[in-house]
């Protein structure tokens, strides 16, 4: 174990990354992700080969991005949901055109300009899509700040694998909360690169990155061809963590800063008799299907905890095909839920207190 | 902590996250008990997250006056300076706590005040250091942050306070350990430590161990910080 420091998420995702080796960081600053950005602005310089550049725009970093992410190198830009908004048609592009990058999302309440308070409400943005065309991001949901540098390597490391962008979805009370995190260096694999635009040296045929298609057939197999790769994310890479589910009549279901209010909530029901457990995504896509459906057949009700209207519990409720009932509870808006608010929510699942 | 070398004005200035804003509101609140008026000016114009205005209550309630822009915490996201900063660093019958920004980025609205504070003459300007920071990990490291801050401010800094902690899990071990820490920052600085700061629980077992030792308690925090394992 290396020794401990005291970091903010936002700080750790930054130091992760050029831990990871990321030597490229393009960026803009926006509320409450800014100090991914002046983190990477002090110790990128410093770090052998290290780029870190100020964009003229969200839209420009991401296109920055894309450049990079053409050459085979790691590379990372981050933002708060209006930000993200903007570039999701660089997003779309780098899915276009199979590359690899990290993404940040340090939510904040939307819709339209919003505040500067913490909230989920990007989950659709973020797993369903988050640009036009048929394409998936791989979506990673940290819940604590050691997580996130774990999250940092995992999602270099699917990108890679896959060639496909990957989002870790943060939000702002993750991203400026400081907690003790040991920096230790996880693994990012070496996938084959062939397709990397490096310089043919004269010695083989040109590498082309591209994302139009002019032949409707053309385009939709390469459609095909990406989904068939989806659906092996699906059965493969799905992470999770389960908590006293074991003998659970009631699970909740939350990700990031909701899950830690949630497991607070179900220790005092627990210290009530009540049979109440957890199952917290850590992938939000692929999301954790199969556990829920088997969970489906043994508890009750689920409850779904969200700091967002009612997005992922959709999720919840294809996973289990309606098998059960999914009760929501919800802030949003730069709200957060209170543990007496989600207690609340076990009490009506369960009929009343015990 | 000794109340003999208390200044009229007392600023905490420092790398971001150190802990500034709590250790700020700790002395005011200490400071309360020796002298009759005094008021906490926050500058933090960085961070809308973490702000001496969460700790409203405690403060009033304990009679610190405070001072913050009148849009902190609302629904206007603007860096604005509150416009009674000038009246307590002139008003010589109050004693003012200054809270600044991180960095030397927030060090900048410091500046703003620069010439009155000098002119005033009777201040500290203290430099809140924390070892377990990543970017302040080592003694050169937290002297470029100090070197950073003095030149965005035009001020020097007169004494350190050593905030080492690494949050709930910190240990009376880790405060020790950063004793050689903030002496050897305090060497190559030229300048004395002012206190070393430890969180209540700790205090009695190290009082005896480190010199000027002050106990404090985390006022500056949000209930979504709250850690479950």
């Amino acid at each position: 174990m290396s020794e401990k420091v005291l970091m903010k998420g936002n700080e750790a995702l930054a130091e992760a990354a050029i831990m990871a080796g990321c030597k490229h960081y393009f960026g803009y600053p926006i509320t409450p992700q800014t100090e991914v950005a002046a983190y990477m602005a002090k110790k990128m310089p410093k770090t052998e080969g290290g780029v870190f550049l100020q964009a003229e725009s969200e839209i420009a970093a991401i296109n920055m991005v894309i450049g990079v992410a053409s050459t085979g190198k790691r590379v990372m830009t981050s933002s708060s949901s209006p930000g993200i908004s903007l570039k999701s048609e660089g997003i779309s592009y780098l899915a276009g055109c199979d590359l690899p990058a990290l993404i940040i999302n340090v939510q904040r309440g939307g819709p339209g300009l919003g505040g500067i308070q913490p909230s989920q409400s990007d989950y659709f943005q973020a797993t369903k899509g988050g640009g036009h065309g048929d394409f998936h991001l791989l979506v990673l949901a940290p819940n604590s700040v050691q997580e996130m540098v774990d999250m940092v390597f995992k999602g270099f490391d699917l990108a890679e694998k896959y060639r496909m962008p990957a989002m870790i979805l943060s939000d702002g009370t993750m991203g400026q909360m400081m907690e003790p995190v040991s920096l230790e260096k996880g693994v990012v694999n070496e996938y084959d690169k062939s397709w990397a635009l490096t310089g043919t040296k004269g010695e083989r045929k040109p590498n082309i990155v591209n994302s139009l298609y002019i032949a409707p057939e053309e385009l939709e197999k390469l459609n095909f061809e990406r989904y068939e790769r989806y659906k092996k994310i699906e059965a493969e890479e799905a992470l999770y963590e389960e908590y006293l589910m074991d003998d659970a009549e009631i699970c909740i279901v939350a990700y990031g800063v909701a899950s830690r209010v949630a497991k607070n909530a179900i220790d005092q029901a627990r210290a009530e008799g009540i049979k109440v457990g957890m199952i917290r995504p850590i992938t939000l896509w692929p999301f954790p299907k199969k556990v829920l459906s088997e969970a489906a057949d043994k508890v009750n009700k689920f409850i779904s905890v969200e700091l967002s209207m009612g997005q992922m519990i959709e999720d919840i409720e294809l996973a289990i095909r309606c098998k059960k009932e999914v009760l929501l509870c919800n802030r949003t808006g730069g709200m957060i839920t209170t543990t007496e608010d989600v207690l609340n929510k076990i009490y009506e699942a369960n009929g009343g207190k015990n | 902590m000794d109340s003999r070398g208390i200044k009229r004005i007392t600023i905490f200035s420092g790398h971001y996250g150190s802990g500034k804003t709590n250790v700020a509101v700790n002395y005011a609140l200490w400071l309360r008990q020796h002298r009759e008026k005094v008021s906490i000016a926050d500058l933090d114009i960085v961070n809308p997250y973490f702000r001496t205005k969460d700790s409203m209550a405690v403060l009033t309630e304990r009679g610190v006056e405070l001072i913050s822009s009148e849009y902190a915490n609302s629904n206007v996201d603007v860096p604005a300076l509150p416009a009674e900063t000038y009246g307590v660093i002139q008003n010589k019958e109050i004693s003012a706590v200054i809270d600044v920004g991180g960095d030397d980025r927030g060090a900048l609205a410091l500046g703003r005040y620069s010439e009155a504070i000098k002119e005033d003459g009777d201040y500290e300007l203290l430099f809140v250091i924390n070892k377990f920071r990543p970017l302040t990990r080592n003694a050169d490291m937290t002297l470029e942050i100090m070197a950073e801050i003095e030149h965005a401010c035009h001020m020097k800094f007169t004494a350190i306070v050593n905030d080492s902690n690494i949050g709930d899990e910190t240990t009376a071990e880790d405060i020790l350990s950063s004793v050689a820490y903030a002496n050897e920052v305090s060497e190559k600085a030229g300048i004395p430590i002012k206190m070393t700061t430890v969180k209540k629980d700790l205090y009695e077992e190290l009082s005896d161990k480190i010199e000027n030792l002050m106990p404090i308690e985390l006022y500056v925090r949000q209930s979504w910080a709250e850690r479950n394992e």
